[in-house]
């Protein structure tokens, strides 16, 4: 693992790192992926059936309202950082040319 | 000893009343707590269920109610509508839960009476509490070691002699290890068993919440009470998804010899052994297996466990909930948030998981972890075929000192024993084995018998047996 890859994966997890952070990670990270490299020796190349979490497939429930309408609305909005009305503020998406 | 089943026969035979335990636990939280720092929050209100309770002692109702009046704490990553749910991360600091948690809705309905929140590793990432971005928790047992984690201050609590019973979450090992840590009897039920709707996700299919106390039968009962199908969560079991156990008289354990070397403290050994020794004058039997995948778990584990925290914690962002900082885009929002409100584990973790997770390395690590998983599914299918359940120690050590394990590598080798556990789905429980002597203070260790999917009930059978009946 190299610095500019700890780099290229904190872009994507959207962390911005301090130089000592980088520093410690790429040879911390290098460490643990060493480890679980392991796993590569312990299977073939050969395909397995899918493996599965739990015993339990395609539960279903009826598609109905549970709660009541504004029941937790309040507190929701409340934990909200920035609200305009009932509305989330968040910053523009789209940059205009 | 400090019991739910105690406090209950108390309360019925009017010898105590629920407000007056409550007003002790918090009085002992005030005294002894500034020192362990197990809990993150105190709630005092809870007096003002405590004098309901009483009165319902006192009227006759007490009856029904299988937890009525029963002080518990409750750790910091399952949501208390109206309460703090920090996860012990600064990202949630002032995060206030907009519902109650499966668990915390059945163990409310049940009567139980919370005293407090309990300090844990941020979002429950860590085997020590010394991930709290609030600060570490200490062991009661000697203040200079750690309580384990990641369920810590619930384990803490418990040591403390606050509360009978705590609830905890175990992704890889975050009830059991600290239950050995703190002297304990903690469980992690079957997936499934469990609803896991209102916990804060970490690893979506190892996650599990269960109990840590003083002995198996309020293991037991806790879990009685918070377990069952919960339309809140796809993922619940029923009763039917696996077949009933067989409550014997006598078991066949199996211990997977080769798996007690790297590592593994030569007096934990010895307190193993010793155990093993004591099953076979109880009239069970006891023999060698071999699971060579079962011992190779760790690798994949912490694969699939840091993919699926990149996963689940992107959901902290800035946006709708907890820590927001200013960015000049949104994308330096995102940033910034996740930059000053995660602490360095949780930061690791999720760079580690997008890694795993990103094109070309994916079916290198994740898919054949995936695959791993799958194998080792088999082959305990194969070896529960032969012994009712696996015996291993709990941790491969008795509590390490503060500050003592820096090597982020060697902390999750401690999870070697239990990683297993969540990555087959199986449960298993722990207690204490023994004790052994650092720097002249006797410190617990604990055991850990592992069982089929849907065996827990086999598990406190035993438990009560081997444990509670020689206490």
């Amino acid at each position: 693992m190299t610095k500019e890859e700890v780099i290229h994966l904190a872009k994507l997890a959207r962390i911005e790192l301090s130089n000592t952070e980088l520093e410690n990670f790429t040879k911390e990270m290098s460490a643990i992926l060493t480890y679980v490299s392991s796993i590569k020796e312990m299977v073939g190349d050969e395909v397995i059936s899918a493996p599965t979490v739990g015993d339990r497939f395609n539960v279903f429930r009826p598609d109905v309202v549970t709660n009541e309408p504004d029941s937790t609305t309040k507190e929701i909005l409340s934990e909200m950082p920035q609200t305009e009305g009932r509305y989330l503020v968040v910053k523009k998406i789209l940059q205009s040319e | 000893m400090f019991t739910i089943k105690s406090l209950r026969e108390q309360f019925l035979a009017k010898k105590t009343t629920p407000l007056q335990v409550v007003e002790e636990a918090l009085a002992k939280i005030k005294k002894e707590d500034g020192e362990i720092h197990a809990f993150l929050d105190v709630y005092e209100d809870a007096k003002e269920l405590a004098k309901q309770a009483t009165a319902d002692y006192d009227e006759g109702r007490g009856s029904d109610l299988p937890l009525l009046g029963i002080p518990l704490a409750i750790k910091n990553n399952i949501l208390i509508k109206g309460r703090r749910a920090t996860g012990a991360s600064k990202i949630l600091e002032n995060y206030i839960a907009t519902y109650d948690a499966t668990v915390i809705s059945r163990l409310k309905k049940a009567g139980a009476i919370f005293i407090g929140a309990t300090n844990m590793d941020e979002f429950a990432m860590g085997g020590s509490t010394e991930n709290s971005a609030f600060g570490v928790t200490k062991n009661p047992l000697d203040t200079k070691r750690v309580p384990g984690g990641s369920s810590g201050g619930s384990a803490g609590a418990v040591a403390m002699g606050v509360v009978p019973a705590a609830i905890g979450t175990d992704t890889g090992g975050s009830i059991r290890q600290p239950a050995s840590f703190c002297g304990l009897v903690g469980f992690k039920p079957t997936y499934g068993a469990v609803s896991r709707y209102g916990l804060m996700a970490m690893g979506s299919s190892l996650d599990q919440a269960g109990p840590l106390t003083n002995c198996v039968a309020d293991a037991e009962l806790i879990h009685n009470v918070i377990a069952g199908v919960d339309t809140m969560d796809a993922t619940t079991i029923t009763s039917d998804t696996y077949p009933e156990p067989k409550i014997k008289e006598a078991y066949t354990f199996g211990v997977p010899k080769n798996f007690l070397t790297e590592g593994l403290d030569e007096d934990v050994k010895k307190a193993f052994f010793a155990h093993i020794e004591l099953l076979k004058t109880l009239g069970h039997t006891v023999v060698d297996v071999d699971l060579p995948l079962f011992e190779k778990g760790l690798a994949a584990y912490y694969i699939v466990v840091q993919a699926e925290i990149s996963s689940n914690l992107a959901r902290y962002d800035g946006m709708r909930y907890g820590l927001s900082m200013p960015g000049t885009d949104l994308i330096s929002v995102y940033q910034k948030t996740r930059a000053t409100g995660f602490g360095p584990e949780v930061k690791r973790r999720i760079l580690l998981g997008t890694y795993v997770l990103s094109s070309g390395y994916y079916d290198a690590y994740y898919g054949k972890a995936q695959q791993v998983r799958g194998m080792m599914r088999k082959e305990l299918k194969e070896i529960f075929k032969i012994v009712d359940f696996i015996l291993t120690p709990t941790a491969p050590t008795p509590a390490f000192k503060i500050g003592e394990q820096e090597d982020p590598l060697a902390m999750y080798k401690q999870d070697i024993f239990t990683v297993p556990v969540n990555l087959t789905g199986v449960p298993a429980l722990t207690f204490p084995m023994g004790k052994v002597i650092r720097d002249s203070v006797s410190l617990p260790v604990g055991v850990q018998y592992i069982a089929s999917h849907g065996c827990d009930s086999q598990l406190f059978a035993i438990g009560k047996k081997v444990y509670d009946d020689q206490l």
